[in-house]
Order: structure tokens, then sequence, then C-alpha cells
């Protein structure tokens, strides 16, 4: 956990009410987005030594409102947008502003990794330098990464309003799926700045938390929260010093955030219960069962196999299927979890999953020479570091233990 | 995803090595590469762009233990096989580097003729995201 951070937390928690007020009130998203990010820049070199206004927020939309009047009159003379400034004088915005904000930011339109990058600067209220770094990626890039997603905001002409209709539940659908794909970036193991990564699941899950308040009644936000407070619980102990994958199984569960995985636990269940499950409560569900045992061996697996053959039905994703192939071998041995692995090696042919899954199920089997070959062979074709070396570690242990026996 | 674009000296068939080229052409071919980093910044998708001193200037380091690296000049893979420069993209697809490889490929060289330099494309690996 970062320190706090009294004036950061305020700006970054203002940042989309101010954008909000002004994008309603002059229409120019790019523009206003621009403006506002000037606006927070003054108040983080102002405020600590001039003290805090008494109305935040009002001090920024004025702020904001005079640099982007100021940039829309150099661009052309449109008076009447002043006027209509005056005419409308300060108000106090809320969280509806953020999550429309939000539906504009996950628009379809947008690229994924756009969509990623314009919610944390436009919503988060985190700075482009702040963005690239925990992405690792130039500055400059960044930036025109940011510039483009709000050209094609402009260009696909999305209005400052949330989806109606048959359009509500799939946009509502793009804006939990960038907040989960912030919230994974956060997550990765063995990238470089450990400390960059958390505050961006950290701010995947703030921002989660804004959808629930403005939307209580819907369960998949309420799954998606649960999902993210339950798996970040573990961060503390999914890694070694040296940044090395430790599995679920192997996992110091002493070290798992209690106080997160209870507030998880309660979010889930009171989700469930409105029965209208979908992939977020699943997932969490899943989850929470992990994270309620004690270890692998008294895990429900049984309930974890059913959940993911829910999820399977739901999404038709064949990596869901390797897992549950995984729960069917914890169950009932691995002869069963094999069984399932059979009919999903022609659709995944090649697929590190399908080997790594296989290696684990053949090694549980006793046959260690298959194993290792499966081992060897999820290592040559995965695309993540720790992982490689997760594998190409657990093929070598099996050959040591082979030739001491 | 993240991946390398390497190219490699050598020969091309049918392309005469640059020093014989006009400087026109030369110039071109340049202008090509660098409207490429440009517009690969301007999408948001470069990394890192950069070439190498060429085999000349290479040297092959080897730790010496306790005393002093040895280091030398050689003996190095075939010309050919040595790497001449590098691109790093961050692209949403697979299909989107295949598509930027084959623009880089189409480098001009006598006559504006592009020179189908054959480029390799490796994805960069990653770090591990949450576990399903």
């Amino acid at each position: 956990m970062r320190p706090p951070h009294p004036i950061e937390d305020l700006l970054r928690d203002a940042a989309p009410q101010v954008l909000g007020a002004l994008v309603r009130r002059y229409g120019n998203f790019a523009d206003a987005e621009d403006a506002v990010q000037e606006a927070l820049l003054a108040a983080a070199t102002q405020w600590p030594a001039q003290g805090t206004p008494e109305n935040p927020i009002g001090w920024l939309v004025q702020v904001a409102s005079r640099r982007l009047i100021d940039q829309l009159r150099s661009e052309s003379s449109r008076q009447e947008r002043e006027t209509a400034y005056e005419r409308s004088g300060p108000e106090r915005p809320d969280y509806d502003d953020t999550v429309t904000l939000m539906f504009m930011c996950a628009h379809p339109a947008l690229t994924t990794g756009s969509a990623i990058a314009l919610t944390l600067r436009a919503v988060g209220g985190l700075t482009t330098a702040e963005i690239a770094r925990a992405f690792l990626v130039p500055e400059a890039t960044m930036a025109q990464r940011i510039s483009r997603a709000k050209q094609s905001i402009k260009q696909s002409g999305v209005a400052f309003a949330r989806p109606t209709g048959s359009q509500w539940p799939v946009r509502l659908a793009s804006v939990l799926h960038v907040l989960y794909l912030i919230f994974n970036e956060g997550y990765l193991t063995g990238s470089g700045d450990e400390l960059a990564r958390a505050e961006v699941s950290g701010e995947a899950i703030r921002l989660t938390r804004i959808v629930r308040l403005a939307l209580p009644d819907d369960p998949e936000v309420a799954g998606l929260l649960a999902l993210m407070l339950l798996t970040e619980a573990r961060r503390p102990a999914r890694a070694g010093a040296g940044g090395e994958l430790i599995p679920l199984a192997e996992q110091d569960r002493t070290r798992w955030d209690r106080d997160l995985i209870g507030e998880g636990d309660a979010l889930i269940a009171e989700a469930w219960r409105k029965g209208a499950v979908g992939p977020y409560q699943v997932q969490a569900a899943i989850a929470a069962l992990h994270d309620q045992a004690g270890g692998a061996a008294d895990t429900d697996w049984r309930e974890i196999f059913a959940l993911y053959g829910l999820l399977e039905r739901m999404t038709g994703n064949p990596m869901v299927s390797l897992s549950r192939a995984i729960a069917a071998a914890m169950a009932d041995g691995p002869g069963s979890g094999l069984a399932y692995l059979r009919p999903l090696e022609a659709r995944l042919a090649g697929h590190h999953r399908l080997h790594a899954v296989r290696a684990h199920l053949l090694e549980m089997d006793g046959r260690l020479e298959d194993a290792i070959e499966d081992y060897e062979a999820a290592a040559q074709r995965t695309a993540s570091v720790p992982e490689q070396q997760y594998l190409i570690m657990r093929a070598a242990r099996l050959k040591q233990s082979l030739k001491f026996t | 995803m993240r991946f390398m674009l390497l190219q490699n000296y050598g020969h091309i068939e049918g392309v005469e090595p640059m020093h014989r080229w006009t400087p026109e052409e030369i110039r071109a071919h340049i202008a090509f590469q660098q409207r490429i980093n440009a517009e690969l910044t301007e999408r948001g998708e470069l990394i890192d762009a950069q070439a190498l001193t060429g085999p000349e200037a290479a040297k092959l380091v080897t730790y010496g233990g306790t005393g002093e690296p040895v280091v030398t000049d050689g003996p190095f893979p075939e010309y050919k096989e040595l790497l001449a420069g590098y691109r790093i993209i961050d692209v949403e697809s697979l299909e989107r580097a295949i598509e930027v490889a084959a623009q880089v490929s189409a480098a001009p060289g006598q006559n504006g003729v592009p020179i189908k330099q054959p480029i390799e494309l490796r994805e960069v690996m990653a770090p591990l995201g949450p576990e399903a």
C-alpha cells in the first residue's frame, strides 16, 4: 500500500467529475480533457503551498473552463461558448459523470490498448508519464496513443451520455472489460516496476468501486469488484523474492490479505443471491472458494469444477475448459482430468497452456517422463518469462528425481 | 503484444549493395525508414528503433575467469546473419505486427523498387497475468 497523499487522492477523485462537468457544458471531449489535465497540474503545484480551496471541484472546473475557453477562442471565435459558461455557473458534479465518462473511454470504436490508456488518464486522473511508466512504453508513444483515442472519439461522434436500450448491456460489458484489463495489467508478475504496476491495479479497483456506487444493483459490477479484491488479496504471496512465480497450491496463505477476502466474499455472496449470474460473478465465486480454503487439499474442487462448467457454457472459452480439467483432476484424480483434456487437444494443439496443464496432470499420475516432455514443450511455447522459468524448473526437478530413484 | 522486427545484413537476390546506389536512392531509402518510425510513433506503437554498427566494429567478449576478459574480433557467424538493426513495437495483434513487418520490407532500393528485405518477426516475452 502506498502512503496517503491527500491532495493527490482528492485530485484523482475530482478529475473525472471536473471533466464530466466540462464535457457536458462544452461538448468538446478532446480539448476538455487537455484543459482538465492543465487544471490538475495547476492544483498539484499550487495547493500544497496555498492550501486546498474550500470547494476543490468548483476551483478545478473554473480553472479548466478558463483554459478550455482560451483554447477554443484561439482556435476560432466561439464567444457563445463563453456566454454559456457564464450562464450555467458552478455546480456540483457527482459520480454519474464519472461513469458516463467511462462509457465514452471504453467505446467500441477504440482499440483495447487505447481504451485502457484513455480511461486511466481521463477517468483515473493519471498523467501520461505515469501511464507510460506503468506500461513500459516511451512517453511520446503513450501520448500519441491517448491523443489518437481522443481523436477516434471525436470522429465517431460519441455523445456524452450513457447508452440506452439494447446498447446498455453491450456497452456496460465493454466498460467492465476495460476495467478488468486494467486490473490485469497491474497484476502482471515479472515486469520491472512492481510499485507502478500495483498502483494500476489499485486504480482499477477504485474505478470499479465508483461504477458500483453508480450502479449498486448490477450483480456483474459487484462480481467484477469481488473478483478484483479476491485476486488482489493474493498479491503478496504470488511471487518469490526474485519475482519467480509461486503457483496457487504453493502460496503462503498467511500472507493473503484477509480484509480484502472478507470484503470480496461478502460482495459475491450478495450479488449471487440476486439470481442474474454472469461470468465475473462465476470467476469471483471460484476465487472465493480458493481464498477460503486452508490449502489445495481442503479446497472444494467439486464446486469449482461445477462453476468452471457453468463458465464454460457462458463463454465457450477453451482456457476455461483447461481449468475445468484441473478441477476434475483435483476432485477425482488425474485420470479424470486427462479425460477432460482429450477433446481439447485438437482445438488447442501446440498451445502452451494445454502442454502445461497436461504436464501437471501427468505428474500427478506418476508418468514423469511424459510430464517432463510436456513441461518442456510448454516452456518452449509460452510468451511469459516467469511462466517459462517455472516450467523449466519443474521439468528439471522431475529429471533429478528420476535420476535418484 | 510486443514484437521485435529484426533486419540482418546480407545479400538480397537481385539487389545491388547500397554503396552502388545513387545518393537520391539512398536518401529515399532512409526517408522511408524515418517515415515508418514517425508513423509508428504517431499510432502509439513504437517502443524503440535502432540501427547497429557494422560487423567491422563488432567484438566477441568472453568472461576470462580471474584474468582479463577475452576480447576478439570474431569469429562471427556468416556476415549475412549478423543483426543490422531492429524495431520494437507494441501492437494489438499478430496481424498488425505482420502488416508493419511487410511495410518495413517494402523499403525502396534502386529506381525506387522495394528491396523486399526479409524481416524476422519475434514476439517479445511478457510478464504473467493473474491465474485463471
